[in-house]
């Protein structure tokens, strides 16, 4: 676990809460909104909660190129929630903030026939073989909040039901999304975090 | 398949988890951070945690509160009681809560809603709504309407009419930005005779968000009912989980049993 994570501040995460959780397993985390850091740092987690358009804060701060850089040499990288989402070209709750499009895919709103946003605990049905759900058994509950979500791919490792299907892990080589809170999704969710820390 | 929630209801004042009738004659139940800790292990969804004193010189004591209580919890902590402007949402957010439940301060400046969720996203936002009851006869010795089914949003925990119907409200703040609407009856609270499933299901038909009953869980049984005929996503309870009446994971075996779909185990 020796590895350093940095957890990218974009003025709109619960980088607090992501921050405590990596702590709890013993890891070692900076939160950090620099360019510079990202170069450096041995894994990258963008946290989310709110709306896409604070993904475009990104790019403000000068943060989509080291990321994009970083990851193209292999530093694993896992997005939560919004920051799962920006992994995709793009999401309809802001049209006009481009993703990262590492996965050829739009995010896009709940049908009308469900409440949204879908708040709760459901279960992950496991798609595909997963690094990062090493040891989570398939149905297992995980907490979510979110008005949009990512459709199926076939980077999907895990989907969920709620209004049809949509893609709750994402995981492809060195990147991960979740769109769940891992740090809301008790004894489990610290699993699945400890699992992206021994990567 | 999206499970129904148990939240554990913590009402603190000076730092310790109080529990009273009607929203009077308060008994100590216990230390808030050790009840959130023995409730998410027997199986709670989520914790909230309500001020329910929430003066001046208690904030400081709450914030610290909240920081004890936050550090060792892994799911879901909502705080209410007392938050009356962004800043005070940005200091309980900051001791570590992911949602803040708002009430008094929302009625009075529902613009307080769309501020606050501005900041943090809707899902940050609950907005909690006391409903009191008149019948014809008040509503016509008090000159109000406040609608057929004279439920009456209250203020200042539970004190203060504001002639304002539970419904219009509920919408209104769906409207602004809340991520979710908790709903206490206060005909019920404290009693232990079952939930408000009659204004729960009004209320959840109303809005598009999901809607959190609160006030007279006292068996497996009123669960059960506030989840079919209620039609509430979550139900809050605080004392009979406390005391022991039934631990979370009892109730959510029976729950199970009953076909309503709730996360266990877990």
């Amino acid at each position: 676990m020796s590895a350093q994570i940095a957890i990218l501040d974009y003025h709109a995460g619960n980088m607090a809460s992501v921050q405590k959780a990596f702590e709890h397993l013993g890891a070692n985390v900076i939160i950090t909104s620099s360019p510079m850091d990202v170069c450096r740092t041995g894994k990258i987690v963008l946290p989310g909660v709110g709306h896409f358009d604070s993904t475009r804060t990104l790019d403000a701060l000068g943060l989509r190129e080291p990321v994009l850089d970083a990851i193209s040499t292999d530093t694993p990288f896992l997005g939560i929630c919004v920051g799962m989402q920006w992994m995709y070209n793009g999401s309809v709750e802001a049209p006009e903030v481009a993703g990262l499009r590492l996965i050829d895919a739009e995010c896009i709103r709940f049908p009308a026939e469900v409440k949204s946003p879908h708040v709760g605990w459901n279960t992950l049905q496991k798609t595909g073989e997963s690094k990062l759900l090493a040891g989570v058994a398939n149905g297992s509950y995980v907490y979510f909040t979110h008005s949009y979500r990512a459709p199926v791919t076939s980077d999907c490792v895990a989907a969920t039901e709620y209004g049809g299907k949509f893609a709750a892990t994402v995981e492809r080589g060195n990147i991960f999304g979740v769109q769940f809170h891992p740090e809301k999704s008790g004894e489990l969710g610290l699993q699945i975090l400890r699992n992206f820390c021994e990567l | 398949m999206l499970t129904k929630r148990i939240i554990a209801c913590l009402d603190v004042t000076a730092g310790r988890v109080v529990k009273g009738t009607q929203f009077l004659n308060l008994r100590d139940a216990g230390d808030p951070a050790e009840l959130a800790r023995a409730h998410t292990a027997s199986g709670a969804d989520e914790i909230v945690l309500l001020d329910i004193s929430a003066t001046h010189e208690g904030r400081t004591t709450l914030l610290d509160t909240v920081r004890r209580t936050a550090r060792g919890l892994f799911i879901p902590f909502t705080v209410g009681g007392g938050i009356r402007t962004l800043d005070d949402a940005t200091a309980v957010f900051d001791a570590g809560a992911d949602k803040i439940s708002i009430n008094s301060a929302a009625v009075a400046d529902p613009e307080l809603i769309e501020t606050i969720a501005a900041r943090y996203g809707s899902q940050a936002v609950v907005v909690a709504i006391d409903a009191g009851f008149h019948t014809e006869l008040t509503q016509s010795l008090n000159n109000i309407d406040v609608g057929f089914d004279g439920a009456e949003v209250m203020t200042s925990g539970g004190r203060r009419p504001t002639g304002r119907k539970v419904i219009d409200w509920a919408a209104e703040a769906e409207r602004r930005g809340a991520g979710e609407i908790l709903l206490t009856s206060m005909r019920k609270d404290g009693t232990r005779s079952g939930f408000d499933c009659e204004l729960t299901s009004r209320v959840a038909q109303t809005v598009r968000i999901p809607v959190i009953a609160s006030g007279g869980a006292g068996s497996a049984q009123h669960f059960v009912e506030v989840f079919t005929n209620g039609r509430a996503d979550a139900a809050l309870a605080a004392s009979i989980f406390h005391f022991g009446v039934h631990s979370v994971g009892e109730l959510k075996e029976t729950l199970q049993s009953n076909g309503i779909p709730v996360r266990w185990p877990c």
